[in-house]
């Protein structure tokens, strides 16, 4: 699927096309407005005492954290947003505007808001977290549960939105034949609809995971900030702002690498977009 | 042993209001222009569309009755379809396409992939059955469609359009082939097509449609003898005519010589000729025309605006003329005449 870009990409390429003056200088001031910042990190970055740093304990725990909190929180975007993402692609059913617009509210929203909603819902006293509390003794307030939570409720919406363009893209015939070849429902899912989008359920899932690995206002607010249970990445380089600069510049630069190689990699099925499964 | 189908659907503007009945080893073709209902008729039989009103039993298996408040979804008839363009599943090789729906019935893989290793060798792909469908050519890819859609034993074969995703140049050996393959199949087939070369050379009756309705059917050979609307006459009142096409000179059964303008290999053959290109005279006509017969009037058909001259003589043909012409040459069945047609204007089909 990535070999079929390849010459669309060239035959783009083969006219020169020129922007006019204003606008390419416009463009570059743009294109440097978001590299200075990164500039000025890797400018600044203390790298002798990089590796010190990166292998501290506090550091060691934070990291560990976000990759455990950030992987639960794709593999439950996936499992929930997969269903939501095929009945709002799928199923017509009254207000699926409304149904869209609250499964990826979270994306628009500041964080900190969805971190407020959160505790006054599922917070020990929330309308439904106390019963939570009182009848399955489950806690998810200042829990690494409740960052998994967090983070699940920012970066859903990512997967959300991709694999409903996904499946909306998608050329039904082909289930349709697999249909009348006998497959019910769930074979020709597994094995016909499901091949057919997993590009955008690999390109959906990493957004989704790259979110989750950057959350920070609506962990702080709904998880806390204790180290070990609740301190991710984003939290402790927040923290190590005050106490110490080059701990955080060095955490910055870790998450931007990450984010970075994520958005590269992806690069190809984002642009390219979701082709369908091929004719014939 | 039949299919017998009374399909009434509303899709959008399309009122469609058909009945059909196919019985055991028996090819029927869904003819007709795009847009008058044909596939639809077809998605109502496979369960990717259920009918209105009306009630489809294949087999006495009754399929779909509203009334009833009976329908079988498309993975529990007994069908197999072969769609127009095969949707053959890109991201498995053709022994895996063949072998989807035995695996989706419950067979085991092992089996399955042996049954479906079988079927590719009927249809002469054994040394394709690793390859991905992006791989196969058109014909390959039909044919994989045909052994995908045989292998789980349907006893109702559907094919839409068969042969529309073809280019020309192999349509003809596909269609040989898709005939050879058909005769092996002992169910009941339904073939939607609109053209009628692939109606005549495949089918054994045929049914015309029409913005939803059926317009006339029949076998074959009564439909484009006697189209019973202008509209039908359009569409299949074709002159076809069966023969051994050596160079440019095809020979018919009978041993008339047609000289065509097309170049076709040398073999079995139709030559086609629309009606309105054969012109009638009283006198052996002069000049150019390559092909003259003297005929005999057996039928004169008024259509509306026009008039169908069917002739017997060395071919059989219909000659399509405007009522001034026919008042012009005053014919009446019985009355002799000579047909002439350029060589320019016959086409040849290998059969």
């Amino acid at each position: 699927m990535t070999t079929a870009v390849e010459p669309g990409r060239a035959a783009r390429r083969a006219p020169t096309q020129r922007l006019p003056v204003p606008a390419l200088a416009l463009a570059g001031v743009a294109v440097m407005f978001f590299a200075l910042p990164f500039v000025g990190l890797v400018w600044r970055a203390p790298w002798s005492r990089a590796w010190d740093v990166l292998t501290t304990d506090s550091v060691r725990t934070a990291f560990g954290l976000s990759i455990r909190c950030s992987l639960w929180a794709t593999a439950l975007s996936i499992v929930f947003g997969v269903p939501v993402a095929w009945l709002l692609a799928r199923v017509e059913f009254p207000g699926r505007g409304v149904v869209r617009a609250l499964c990826t509210l979270s994306m628009v929203l500041p964080p900190v808001v969805g971190g407020v909603a959160l505790f006054f819902s599922f917070g020990r006293r929330g309308l439904f977290g106390q019963y939570l509390d009182r009848w399955f003794g489950v806690t998810l307030p200042f829990s690494t549960k409740g960052v998994v939570l967090a983070q699940t409720f920012v970066a859903m919406p990512f997967l959300i939105l991709t694999m409903e363009a996904a499946l909306r893209q998608l050329d039904r015939r082909f289930e349709e034949a697999a249909r009348t070849l006998g497959g019910s429902r769930w074979y020709v899912f597994r094995r016909v609809t499901l091949p057919a989008v997993r590009p955008a359920l690999v390109a959906g899932s990493v957004l989704a995971w790259a979110r989750a690995l950057g959350e920070f206002g609506a962990t702080i607010t709904f998880a806390g900030n204790f180290p070990g249970t609740t301190q991710t990445m984003p939290l402790a380089t927040y923290l190590a702002l005050e106490s110490n600069p080059e701990e955080a510049l060095i955490l910055s630069l870790v998450l931007v690498a990450v984010s970075f190689a994520v958005l590269v990699g992806l690069r190809d099925r984002w642009l390219g977009g979701v082709t369908a499964s091929g004719a014939r | 042993m039949t299919l017998d189908a009374a399909v009434e659907v509303q899709l959008g503007s399309l009122h469609l209001d058909v009945e059909l009945a196919v019985g055991t080893g028996e090819i029927v073709a869904l003819f007709g222009p795009n847009g008058a209902g044909k596939s639809t008729v077809l998605r109502c039989l496979a369960g990717l569309l259920p009918i209105d009103r009306g009630r489809i039993t294949i087999d006495d298996l009754v399929v779909d009755d509203p009334t009833e408040g009976v329908l079988l979804l498309p993975e529990q008839r007994p069908i197999g379809v072969v769609f127009q363009e095969y949707l053959l599943f890109a991201n498995l090789t053709a022994l895996e396409n063949v072998a989807f729906g035995l695996r989706a019935r419950g067979t085991a893989k092992r089996e399955a992939r042996q049954h479906a290793g079988e079927w590719l060798e009927r249809v002469g792909l054994s040394d394709h059955a690793g390859h991905k469908p992006s791989a196969l050519s058109g014909g390959q890819a039909q044919r994989v469609a045909l052994a995908r859609a045989l292998a789980t034993d349907p006893r109702l074969l559907l094919l839409d359009e068969p042969l529309a995703a073809l280019d020309a140049g192999s349509r003809g050996e596909m269609r040989r082939e898709l005939r050879r393959h058909l005769a092996g199949f002992d169910g009941m087939r339904v073939l939607v097509t609109h053209d009628p070369i692939d109606a005549y050379a495949l089918a054994d009756r045929m049914i015309v449609l029409e913005s939803g309705t059926v317009v006339q059917s029949g076998t074959l050979a009564d439909v484009t003898a006697h189209p019973r609307s202008p509209y039908v006459a359009d569409l299949v009142g074709i002159n076809l005519l069966a023969g051994r096409l050596a160079g440019h000179v095809l020979t018919t059964l009978t041993g008339a010589a047609i000289v065509t303008a097309s170049d076709q290999p040398d073999g079995d053959a139709f030559a086609a000729i629309r009606p309105q290109a054969i012109s009638l005279h009283l006198e052996h006509p002069e000049g150019s025309p390559r092909n003259t017969w003297e005929c005999t009037v057996s039928d004169v058909d008024r259509l509306a605006d026009r008039v169908r001259v069917t002739l017997v003589g060395p071919v059989p043909l219909v000659a399509e003329i405007t009522p001034a012409a026919l008042a012009a040459l005053e014919l009446r069945p019985g009355d002799p005449v000579w047909a002439a047609v350029k060589a320019s204007e016959v086409t040849s089909y290998p059969t």
